[in-house]
């Protein structure tokens, strides 16, 4: 065994020390913060389709009322009249 | 639709509770290590462990073929990272047996010697050069070993101490 790894193994078995003890309501605490944050995330997504949705009613309804794709009448020529 | 639904979040929920069961006690030692707490009074490192725990709840899925172990290990490191300032300050209550290093130093020490991470992947995971990585780890060994283990707080760290 070279030195570096015996000076590593040392340390290692500092690290190994004693373990604390994992308390009881870990599972039960993080389960409901992972809840917690299903929701928002779900309530995140949710409230942007709304807003898409809103937004492409709101251009569907002012298209149908200004249609844009028409173009407006020529105001430099005058209107032909009386041929 | 909806009973598959339940019915999966039930399976998930346990096969999450086997894997806390499991794992649960090698995270929280890994977490009070980096955290610089003594085993018995480790608010913190329970604190950071919990929330990393929910985000793998919350991404629970198994069938993607990630190991959930090292999914919780990232976000633990990363929360670790991103809050070290606050254990920067706190040095004073750290009495753990890493406390005489800085929480960068704990970070890799942890990675390297404790959860036997690669180099390279402890530099992905922290974003630093692995060579800087190695600098880190020996001058950590080098700390650990200069002082006896039972004495705390023996000398002030030049470099280290100047940065709180």
């Amino acid at each position: 065994m070279s030195l570096p790894d015996r000076k590593e193994a040392e340390v290692r078995r500092l690290l190994e020390g004693p373990h604390p003890p994992v308390p009881p309501e870990l599972t039960v605490r993080a389960t409901e913060l992972g809840l917690r944050l299903l929701r928002r995330r779900r309530a995140a997504r949710w409230l942007m389709w709304l807003v898409l949705w809103a937004a492409a009613v709101a251009f569907t309804v002012w298209a149908a009322r200004v249609h844009p794709w028409v173009a407006p009448p020529s105001t430099v020529a005058p209107p032909v009249e009386g041929l | 639709m909806r009973e598959r639904q339940t019915e999966r979040q039930r399976r998930s929920a346990r096969e999450f509770e086997a894997f806390v069961a499991g794992a649960g006690g090698r995270l929280l030692h890994a977490a009070t290590l980096l955290t610089g707490e003594p085993p018995e009074h480790n608010e913190r490192a329970r604190r950071l462990l919990t929330a990393a725990l929910a985000r793998t709840y919350a991404h629970w899925d198994p069938e993607r073929g990630e190991d959930p172990y090292d999914r919780t290990r990232q976000e633990l490191v990363a929360r670790f990272a991103s809050t070290a300032w606050r254990y920067h300050r706190h040095r004073d209550r750290a009495t753990g047996v890493l406390a005489r290093l800085t929480p960068q130093e704990r970070l890799v020490l942890v990675l390297r010697l404790s959860e036997g991470v690669a180099e390279e992947q402890v530099a992905a995971l922290i974003g630093l050069p692995s060579e800087r990585v190695r600098v880190i780890c020996t001058r950590a060994i080098a700390t650990m070993r200069s002082a006896p283990a039972g004495a705390r707080r023996v000398r002030p760290r030049a470099g280290a101490e100047g940065v709180t």
